[in-house]
């Protein structure tokens, strides 16, 4: 079974939650077998470097010596995060290609007793290893329950085909790597042309009217091309067009609804899984009506079923409640 | 003030431009712009950028070190590289607008620190955790520089908390002290 060695990264462990998820429900199906990075730290992603270079180099550097170190039949360090991915890239080559930068990297990774050849890892976006490596016959053989009549948008992003021009595996502009998976279990691949446009990045939190434009031509350019779903494989990306959908909406006085999907959770959903297994159910926008569209049924919303009609705004506060830190056992003594 | 940046061991720079390329680690190749606008045509925050990259970098030849680092044109960056795999000359164009960022914030002189905040504030987080906090740096972020929007984003928080995709705690990684002797002994190579 091959082996990679995985960095998850931030996000995963939170707000693409799901993502993980998926990924954990579907590797084994793949014939795959996933190695997490040991004590792992942030990429840093793209602010870290807004202040600092070489600190910005020697924080990616740690987790590619920490990787080196984990490399045992395999070399390959997959990440799933865009950002990630592009960092840990981006850092391994530039140290390779830089004699200077190595230098400054190491002699930081020293002062923490580490270090790093460049070159030791080979850094894989999850993509191109189901695509290129796993292959999509092997994806096609697991496929049970066939995306059949739903539309996709595959949404790709900004980092993952730039910017590396030795490593590049697909094309910068119009990459076909997801088009080709979604087809392969089944789905109507719709031919998206802002598939490698920006969703926002980080403008969510410095300058919202931008971020809003942003996010505004990607929902309403997949919604006139009559798209069920946008498919995404990037966390950055999931949140500012799912997360950031309803306050755009309001912004411009429009009304689109447009589910933002994991190309991890439709595998998983084609391979016959459980929506609640690949974290389905976790998005702001509904895909439930999306997904009954390939047969796929699951629960209302925690408030739909909680509260049976009619119901006062009152008694649904008290029993909800604001979210509020929690301890262990702090369940059973309000019982 | 202009021999400052010469972390990147290279040689005293002479002018704006040679000053930005000596901060840019790796060749950024900026010297080989031929002003086509390309990247500029391409940018997807362009229309709200005080300057387009190609007039950022025609400043930068200028020596027109104040209104480049004044400007919001790094600022508005959103890393997507669109820009760098058109540019005719291969000019890694991000990290140029890296070099700018760090810049300013050291120089303190982009007037709006929202943006600068933000990186700060961020990373302030990796130096003491490790990991990144979103639900600390959401909050801090929108108590110091967005109270006015803070009712408009109560849905995309209350969201996040309770489809359990923000933690309100932080995680720590086990060797923290290691990352941040890291840190620190890179953070002394720069300003050496």
């Amino acid at each position: 079974m091959p082996k990679y060695i995985f960095y998850p990264g931030c996000s995963m462990q939170r707000s693409a939650r799901p993502y993980l998820d998926s990924l954990m429900a579907i590797h084994e199906l793949l014939g795959i077998e996933l190695e997490e990075v040991q004590d792992w730290n942030c990429c840093g992603a793209t602010e870290y470097i807004a202040v600092h270079h070489i600190a910005a180099y020697s924080l990616i550097g740690r987790n590619l010596a920490l990787a080196a170190r984990q490399v045992n039949g395999t070399h390959t360090l997959m990440a799933a995060c865009s950002a990630c991915y592009l960092n840990l890239a981006k850092t391994d080559s530039y140290m390779q290609n830089d004699p200077t930068l190595n230098q400054q990297v190491n002699t930081a990774l020293a002062a923490g007793g580490l270090q790093y050849t460049p070159g030791s890892v080979q850094i894989r976006h999850l993509l191109d290893l189901i695509v290129n490596d796993i292959g999509l016959d092997t994806v096609k053989s697991r496929v049970v329950r066939p995306l059949q009549g739903l539309r996709v948008a595959p949404y790709y992003g900004c980092m993952i085909a730039r910017p590396d021009r030795v490593h590049r595996w697909d094309n910068v502009e119009h990459p076909l790597a997801l088009d080709r998976l979604m087809q392969a279990l089944g789905a109507e691949v719709i031919d998206f042309p802002l598939k490698t446009h920006c969703c926002g990045g980080h403008m969510t939190q410095i300058n919202l009217p931008v971020a809003y434009e942003l996010i505004r031509r990607l929902i309403h350019g997949a919604v006139q091309y009559r798209a069920d779903v946008i498919v995404t494989l990037c966390p950055m990306c999931q949140l500012n067009l799912d997360a950031y959908q309803g306050e755009m909406n309001r912004y411009f006085h429009t009304g689109d609804q447009l589910p933002i999907l994991y190309f991890t959770q439709l595998m998983g959903l084609a391979f016959g899984l459980e929506p609640e297994a690949l974290g389905i159910g976790r998005e702001f926008v509904d895909a439930r009506p999306a997904l009954a569209r390939i047969g796929v049924e699951l629960p209302p919303p925690e408030e739909e079923k909680a509260a049976p009609a009619p119901r006062t705004r009152r008694a649904r506060k008290e029993k909800e409640g604001l979210p509020m830190p929690r301890m262990p056992g702090d369940e059973e003594a309000n019982r | 003030m202009a021999a400052a940046l010469t972390s990147h061991g290279k040689s005293a720079p002479a002018s704006f431009l040679e000053e930005v390329l000596a901060a840019t680690p790796g060749d950024s190749r900026l010297g080989m712009c031929i002003q086509c606008g390309t990247c500029g045509g391409s940018c997807p925050a362009a229309a709200d950028m005080d300057h387009t990259p190609r007039q950022i970098f025609a400043m930068i030849r200028a020596d027109m070190r104040d209104a480049v680092l004044g400007s919001n044109t790094p600022w508005h960056c959103v890393s997507c590289y669109y820009c760098t795999v058109r540019c005719p000359q291969e000019v890694h164009i991000p990290d140029v607008m890296y070099t700018l960022k760090s810049m300013a914030i050291r120089e303190k002189l982009y007037d709006d620190s929202t943006a600068p905040d933000f990186s700060q504030t961020f990373i302030g987080y990796i130096e003491n955790y490790g990991r990144s906090f979103e639900f600390g740096l959401a909050t801090r972020h929108h108590l110091k520089h967005r109270l006015t929007q803070i009712p408009s984003m109560v849905p995309v928080g209350l969201g996040m908390l309770t489809k359990g995709r923000m933690d309100l705690t932080p995680h720590k990684i086990e060797k923290v002290e290691q990352l941040q002797a890291i840190l620190a002994r890179a953070i002394e190579l720069e300003v050496a």
